[in-house]
Parts: C-alpha cells; sequence; structure tokens
C-alpha cells in the first residue's frame, strides 16, 4: 500500500503570477523555497476523498493491526481468487519463453492489438450482431479504457452516471474536468447527472425524468446492484440516446455472469452501433485482475456532431497515450478464447456464482433484502435507515468480514453493503456462517429499525 | 463533409499497418433494418451513399483533438512502410524507423515470466489485483539498483506499463492549466498529450509549432542543449537525456543550469532518462545526480530499450515526496490518485520480469543486449560519417541523427525509402527543429543493420 512519509505539510505561502516570481523566490531561496511554483490541477483538487478502493485496503490493513490473529475474509474489493486455467497460464507461459528465441521475438505490438485476439474477441462476444475486428481496441483493462474515453471526450462534455455505480466513472470526470464541485449535502458532483437505481425503479433509472447529458455511463450487470438489464430497458436506454443524440459508455465486464436472458452486449440492441461504446474486461471473466487484459468496442458507426467518426479519435488517444497490452497477457487472452480455454473458465464462473447464490440464500434466510447475486458476482444488501459506512464499520469489528458501503459508489447507495463473491468456497461459507451468527436472533443494532 | 471522406481521412492518417484495413469501409455498406419508435433518421440503405443520412449525435468532438495536426508519428511511419511493401512485395524491406526492439530478451528474464505464468495457475502461487503502484519487490530493486545512494525511495516508485503511458498520466495530473517546454527536437509524446490535455493553443503552420508551448531548438550549434536563457518560464520542462531523436546526452554542468532554470522559475523538469543505459560517456544517468533535483524534477523510464520490453510493457515513474505544487501539496499524492483511479498496476508477469530483469544475472544480460545495439549503432554512424555526412547521437543512445542540410526531412525519408527500401524517421516528425535531419535507429539484427549500411553506400557514394 502506498504511504507517503513525512513531508512538507507546510505551505509555501500564497501563488503568485509568474512574473513576480524571481523576486520572491530569491527572497525564500536561502529559506523555505522549496515549493515549485506549478499550480495544482484544480480538478484534482476537487476529488473528495481518496479512490474507493484504496480506501478499503487501508481500513483492512488498520483492522488486521488491530486484531493480527484475525481470520479476515475478504469480500470487499472485487478481486478473483481461483487460479487462472492451466491452459492458458501455460499459453502465457509458453510466449514468454519464446520471447527468447529468434522467430519467438516479438517488439511493440500494434496499438489496437494483437489481430488475431482483435478477431477472436469479435467473434465470441459480438458473432451476432455484427462488431469487426476493427473496431475492438484491446487494452490493460476496463479502468485504464475509462480514463482514456474521458481523454477522448475532453473537459466539456456532460455525463450521466448510474446511483449507485462503479467510482470510477466519476473520479475521472472529475478529474479529466467535467465536473463542477462536490456538495456535501447531496453527496454529488455538480454538473454530473446522477440517475438513481433501487428496488422502487427495478434498478433502473427513470429516463423521463432524467435531463440530457453528452454522455450516459452505463454499467449491466451492475457493478455494485448486481442488476442485469432487461433487453427492454436497454432499448429504452437506446432509444433515450438517440433522442437526446447521447452517447452511451456501456461497462459489459460482467456479461459472462449472466444467467438469465439479459443482455450481453448493448449492441444486441438495434440502433445501439450508432450511439453506443462498450467497454470489458478479462478481469472477472478469467481471473486477469492482475494479467491486466479488456477491450472497448468503437463502432465504426458512432459519429460526433460534426459527422467525425469517434474510433478515428480513439485510435488516436490510443496511439499517443497507450503503447498496447502486454504481448503475453494478449496470449493468455487468445488461449481464454478458444473452446477449450472458455470451457475451463466458465466453470471458475460458476464457482463465483454458487458462491453468490450462498451469500443471496444467507442474507435472505436472515429476512434482509438482498439484491444482485444471480447474473453478477455481488450481492447488494439493504440496511434501510442506516448509514453503510456504519454497517460496513460494525460488519467488520464484529465479523473481520470486508465488504464495501455503498455510498462508496454514490448517495443512491447509502444503505447498502456490496458483498463480491469472489473468494474461496470454504472462505464463503465460514463468511456465512459469521453473518447468520451476526444478524441472527436481533444481535446486531443494524437491524433493529 | 460526408463519411466517406472523414473514414478515408482517418485512415490514411493515423492508423498503423495492423488497423488499416482498406475493405472495412465497404464491408459496412448493407441495409440495416433498423426497427424506429423515434424517427429521428431514416433507416440505413444499402448503397455507398448512406453516409448522406448517416445517424450524428449530439456531442461535440473534443477540439483539443482536434487541433492535432496529423496521426501519432510512428503509426505514419509504419503507413509509408506498409505502402510500400504493397508497392514492392518483393522488397527486402530494413526498418530502421520505429525504435523497436528486435532482439530475444535473455533466458534468466523470460524464465522469470514463465514461472509468473505457471504460478498463476496454482492456489499458493495465484494473485489478483496488484499494489497500483507496483509490486513491493520491483519497486524496492528499482530504487536500489538505479537510486541507491540518491536518496530516492521505493515509495518514490511508481511501476507502470512503460513511459508512453506514464507521460499521459503526468499530464492528467497536471491539468490543461499549465504550460510546458519542450526540447525542438523531440520525441512526439510529450507535444501530443500536451494539445489532447488542453495545455495548448492551435498549430501554426508557418512555425511548425503549437501556440503556447515552448520549443527548446535544440542543435549542432548549441550542442544540443537550449540556450536557457532564451527559453520563457514555463509550468513543466520536458527533457529527455540521452536524447530520442538527436542522440545527445546532456552534462552534468548542463544538468545542473537546467536544475538551476527549473528552481529560479519554480518549474517542474519531467526527465526521460529511457535511454540511461546507453550512455558511453560519463554524462549523469539521473537527474537526480544534480543536488536539488528532487525539488524540481519527475523522472520517468522505461524497461523497453533495456530489456526488449517494447512489447511486454514495463516502465517507472519516480516523483520524489520533496516536490510540492505552488501551494505546497505533495506532487507524488495526486500522482498516486492518477495511479489509482485511472490504471489498475502494470501485468503482475511483466513485473516478474522486471524483477528478474533487475537481478544480477539479469543486468548482466541486459547489459549483453545493450551492447550489441550499441555495436549498431556505431557501425551506422561509421557508415554515414565514411559518407561525408555531418552526423550526431548514436554515442549515448541508440540513434543516428543525421543531417541532410537543406532537405526536405520527408522527402529524404521517402527517397531512402523509395531507393534501399530502409525505413526511417523524418527530423520533422520530432519538431521543427527536426528538420533537415534523419532518425536512423539501431536496433535491429546485425546482419540487417550490415546490408543496410551497404545499401546507404551505395545511395550516397
Amino acid at each position: 500500500m502506498y504511504k507517503l512519509s513525512a513531508c512538507c505539510s507546510m505551505s509555501c505561502g500564497i501563488s503568485l503570477p509568474p512574473k513576480m516570481i524571481l523576486a520572491s523566490l530569491r527572497v525564500h531561496k536561502q529559506g523555505n523555497g522549496r515549493c515549485t511554483n506549478v499550480p495544482r490541477n484544480v480538478n484534482l483538487e476537487k476529488l473528495q476523498n481518496n479512490y474507493l478502493f484504496p480506501e478499503i485496503s487501508k481500513r483492512e490493513l488498520q483492522h488486521l493491526e488491530k486484531y493480527p490473529n484475525a481470520k479476515v475474509i475478504s469480500l470487499g474489493i472485487g478481486d478473483t481468487t481461483e487460479p487462472i486455467p492451466e491452459q492458458i497460464s501455460l499459453s502465457m507461459a509458453n510466449y514468454a519463453h519464446a520471447l527468447s528465441t529468434a522467430e519467438g521475438y516479438r517488439g511493440y505490438g500494434a496499438e489496437q492489438g494483437n489481430q488475431v485476439l482483435r478477431k477472436a474477441i469479435a467473434e465470441t462476444f459480438y458473432k451476432d450482431v455484427a462488431i469487426k475486428d476493427t473496431e475492438v481496441f484491446v487494452s490493460d483493462g476496463a479502468q485504464c479504457d475509462i480514463s482514456r474515453l474521458q481523454l477522448l471526450l475532453g473537459s466539456k462534455v456532460t455525463i450521466a452516471v448510474q446511483d449507485p455505480s462503479f467510482p470510477a466513472y466519476i473520479d475521472s470526470s472529475v478529474i479529466i474536468g467535467q465536473a463542477g464541485d462536490f456538495q456535501d449535502k447531496t453527496g454529488k458532483y455538480q454538473n454530473i447527472e446522477y440517475m438513481q437505481l433501487g428496488p422502487q425503479n427495478n434498478f433502473f433509472p427513470d429516463l423521463t425524468i432524467t435531463p440530457r447529458t453528452d454522455i450516459i455511463f452505463f454499467c449491466s450487470p451492475n457493478n455494485p446492484t448486481g442488476h442485469a438489464a432487461t433487453r427492454r430497458q436497454l432499448q429504452q436506454l437506446v432509444e433515450f440516446a438517440r433522442d437526446n443524440g447521447s452517447i452511451i459508455i456501456f461497462d459489459s465486464a460482467y456479461a459472462t455472469y449472466v444467467s438469465d436472458d439479459s443482455p450481453k452486449s448493448i449492441f444486441e440492441i438495434p440502433g445501439a452501433k450508432e450511439v453506443a461504446i462498450e467497454i470489458s474486461s478479462f478481469s472477472k471473466f478469467a481471473g486477469f485482475t492482475g494479467v491486466r487484459l479488456g477491450w472497448t468496442v468503437v463502432p465504426e458507426e458512432l459519429l460526433f456532431s460534426g459527422g467525425f467518426p469517434v474510433i478515428h479519435d480513439f485510435n488516436r488517444i490510443v496511439c499517443t497515450c497507450f503503447n498496447g497490452a502486454s504481448n503475453i497477457a494478449q496470449a493468455g487472452g487468445l488461449a481464454c478464447l478458444s473452446p477449450e480455454g472458455f470451457q475451463a473458465i466458465r466453470a471458475v464462473i460458476d464457482y463465483y456464482k454458487e458462491n453468490a447464490r450462498i451469500l443471496v440464500d444467507t442474507f435472505a434466510s436472515l429476512g434482509l433484502e438482498v439484491y444482485g447475486g444471480v447474473n453478477a458476482p455481488y450481492v447488494w444488501v439493504h440496511f434501510p435507515g442506516s448509514k453503510s459506512w456504519n454497517v460496513f464499520a460494525e460488519i467488520l469489528e464484529k465479523t473481520h468480514i470486508i465488504t464495501v458501503p455503498g455510498s462508496g459508489f454514490g448517495p443512491g447507495g447509502a444503505e447498502y453493503i456490496r458483498i463480491n463473491a469472489f473468494g474461496r468456497r470454504e472462505r464463503i461459507i465460514e463468511a456465512s456462517w459469521r453473518l447468520e451468527k451476526l444478524f441472527s436472533m436481533g444481535k446486531s443494532p443494524l437491524l433493529t429499525v | 463533409m460526408s463519411l466517406a471522406n472523414n473514414l478515408s481521412t482517418s485512415m490514411i492518417s493515423s492508423s498503423s499497418s495492423a488497423f488499416l484495413a482498406p475493405t472495412s469501409f465497404n464491408a459496412r455498406t448493407r441495409s440495416v433494418s433498423v426497427p424506429l419508435k423515434s424517427l429521428n433518421i431514416v433507416k440505413c440503405v444499402a448503397t455507398p451513399q448512406e453516409q448522406q443520412i448517416a445517424y450524428k449525435t449530439k456531442v461535440s468532438r473534443n477540439a483539443n483533438i482536434a487541433k492535432l495536426q496529423a496521426g501519432y508519428l510512428f503509426p505514419e511511419v509504419a503507413r509509408r512502410r506498409a505502402a510500400h511493401l504493397l508497392k514492392y512485395p518483393n522488397a527486402q524491406v530494413i526498418s530502421l524507423g520505429i525504435g523497436d526492439t528486435t532482439e530475444p530478451i535473455p533466458d534468466v528474464i523470460t524464465s522469470a515470466m514463465a514461472k509468473r505464468s505457471h504460478a498463476l495457475s496454482t492456489l499458493e502461487g495465484y494473485s489478483g489485483y496488484g499494489a497500483e503502484q507496483g509490486e513491493k519487490a520491483v519497486r524496492a530493486a528499482l530504487a536500489s539498483t538505479f537510486y541507491g545512494n540518491l536518496g530516492i525511495e521505493e515509495e518514490d516508485i511508481f511501476v507502470s506499463d512503460g513511459a508512453k503511458c506514464d507521460i499521459s498520466r503526468l499530464q492528467v495530473v497536471f491539468g490543461s492549466n499549465v504550460t510546458m517546454a519542450v526540447q525542438d527536437p523531440s520525441y512526439p509524446a510529450y507535444v501530443d498529450s500536451s494539445v489532447i490535455m488542453g495545455q495548448t493553443g492551435q498549430f501554426q503552420k508557418d512555425v511548425e509549432k503549437y501556440a503556447n508551448i515552448e520549443y527548446m531548438r535544440c542543435t549542432p550549434e548549441n550542442g544540443f542543449f537550449p540556450d536557457l536563457s532564451t527559453v520563457a518560464r514555463t509550468d513543466i520542462i520536458f527533457f529527455c537525456s540521452p536524447n530520442n531523436p538527436t542522440g545527445a546526452a546532456a552534462t552534468r554542468e548542463q544538468l545542473t543550469r537546467l536544475v538551476q532554470f527549473a528552481k529560479d522559475n519554480g518549474s517542474i523538469i519531467v526527465y526521460d532518462s529511457a535511454y540511461a543505459l546507453y550512455m558511453s560517456d560519463e554524462n549523469p544517468r539521473s537527474i537526480f545526480e544534480i543536488p536539488g533535483a528532487k525539488e524540481v524534477a519527475i523522472e520517468t523510464a522505461s524497461f523497453s530499450k533495456y530489456a526488449g520490453f517494447t512489447g511486454v510493457r514495463l516502465g517507472w515513474t519516480v516523483v520524489p515526496k520533496q516536490l510540492l505544487f505552488s501551494d505546497g501539496f505533495p506532487v507524488a499524492k495526486d500522482f498516486n490518485r492518477i495511479v489509482c483511479t485511472c490504471f489498475n498496476g502494470a501485468s503482475n508477469i511483466s513485473q516478474a520480469g522486471g524483477l528478474a530483469c533487475l537481478s544480477p544475472e539479469g543486468l548482466e544480460a541486459m547489459q549483453e543486449v545493450i551492447g550489441f545495439y550499441k555495436e549498431n549503432t556505431k557501425i551506422i554512424v561509421e557508415t554515414f560519417n565514411s559518407l561525408g555526412f555531418k552526423v550526431y547521437g548514436g554515442q549515448n543512445a541508440p540513434y543516428v541523427w543525421v543531417h541532410f542540410p537543406g532537405r526536405n526531412s520527408w522527402d529524404v525519408f521517402s527517397e531512402i525509402l523509395e531507393k534501399t527500401h530502409i525505413v526511417t524517421t523524418p527530423g520533422s516528425g520530432f519538431g521543427p527543429g527536426g528538420e533537415g535531419f534523419i532518425r536512423v535507429s539501431a536496433f535491429g539484427h546485425r546482419e540487417n543493420v550490415l546490408e543496410a549500411c551497404r545499401r546507404f553506400k551505395q545511395l550516397y557514394n
């Protein structure tokens, strides 16, 4: 964990207009003149606190310091735990070995990704919706792609996010300068449209009351709620985008967890190619959280208002701000998409889905309102009237289980806790048992509402 | 402007050869039946003229990206190479353009990566998300290997997927309201990322510069070190040494002046040390060898040209804890925030390779590969010298900077490509200060480099 050791925390005084710098710094040179004269990026100043997941890590470390012998179970950060199937890691090992040979050595790859891999992604995930390999951009993961998309879009666009949502959409938006100030009262940044989701609206925003924004971030199956939008809901979303001339950035990182017939790609919806970009990842699909591989689809039909193809600019960003995903990771990705590889990965996904089912059952049996866990590896539990950081702390203190407080995903998550289903089966069962002990027989104040 | 024009222009100017799919546009001209509830557009029809009624969103294009003049330099060079191969399918093209490494990675390094891959299939060896700043062991090894006695510590080092990516992340940290200076000529990612970030004005065709960027001319006349007395203050100063493309390495005296200049102006130097291990002379390899640099400089570096990791993807950036914004806020804290939010760590397998690179055996193996490319450089330098050219660089970097006085560098590039089937890089691609020069990179199999030199001799004798 990154820790900033003792450093100068004192201010160097006011920041002066450039022409006065030389004089004032000369005065300070002998003394405290250790600051540069470069102003801090005001957008970064707007960020309220640390990115959510390092904050969770920090709490875990603090807890471990307090209870060094506790058997902490981490169901917080959605980190995969099961080993990568052998044929996939073997292909990566072989590729690595080949880099030591004249025939097998490869230098720079195409920034957009290895051609064979791009084709395999197109054929595996988009065969029925005619997305071409040239529209697929391989990356080092969705979190990185989100920021590259923000670089592409620039500071002058407006965005809408689901509320709650994966924090990278909002944080990257603030960083790039699209957002206004954070308002403590509402827990929202100005200039960002928060589309509230909850059981009351079947976890799909009421688009009739949603103002137009340029960009709409939409994640389905959803992190953190676990809800997979229905075909009907996505048709409404695409229609909404078409009516408003907006661009949907559809995060399909959990598509392979879908159990029912919910769409796995936005491009299953007719007309979506002209209004949507889709991002996805091998992280939760193949356990590649550390290996780093993902992709983004930008259809050729997607045009800016002047008719300029978005794909052209995204390609420029990829060529200038990126240098391709690791070739070894890409070799692994290709193996994932072979029939045997895909089958092996399915088994791991099913393992996590069984974990999710166990957790859902546990909470349901305790009489708690539980959502998700069917189409995604996240279980979203409602604690009406509570503050999610308090629930998080209580669960951590009493059961040594790390979860994620719902408000970390936006004000819409305020009374919820996200529990992820990644973990060894015995840990999940142990966690369920501990939670049962905590919440049954009214032992927890959290249940007295 | 018709969609056809848009797409064809886009394909010519910005694509690398792998991206270019000549038939991709035509494949799109088929009818699409769209069940429409809201009739914003008429349905597309199966004619090439569908672009007249193509749906457009109402999202404005990012004006900053619109400022960029052409594609990124290296995909453009790749495009020309691909076009040349189409014209001469049997030509033995030799690529001394894009600085792409060619020699296999030493076994000690790839074995470590293979081992890590295998381990990911085991319960004990599986690891998921790593620390975004990099694995502890790698950070520690980088600190002790490169910065041992310079007071740079493990927590000042951020492992990445390469210097090019770090440059953009640094730009995201700085934001659009800072000014920057670059050497002229320089590695194009500094200028391009600055334009994308919104720090610049429009491109001025008459001088071939973007408004609001300070271009610090580096020429043979000034020993490839800018005359700082004529350089206006900017917030950020990008400085690469050993230099890409000129190959010049700044001396201790020069870097001391640069650090002083930054201190006087309260500026931040972003020091690109990607070629440090190619240094033959006794020049500093790290900016932090200069006293006081920790308070004014960030250093970025890469395994690409040391270990042949151009495809494996691994680099690092040093942000000293002493580096502060004008209000006293530590730059490292903001960089860490960007790393945690806009990035998710370098590949764990690549990092395992990096660790092996920094073992005694790995370091020795890297030195051998670097030595090989340095020998290539020597051969190229000797060739151009013998042909009577004014040749620069090549001593401390794997780039040879050849002067073609009075000539347009893209013309020279084309002539060399046409007449010898050798790909180089035109100097003007690195800025107006590169006009009249050609960069020849020294990465290649020995026999290719020798053959290339034979062809140069034939052409220019």
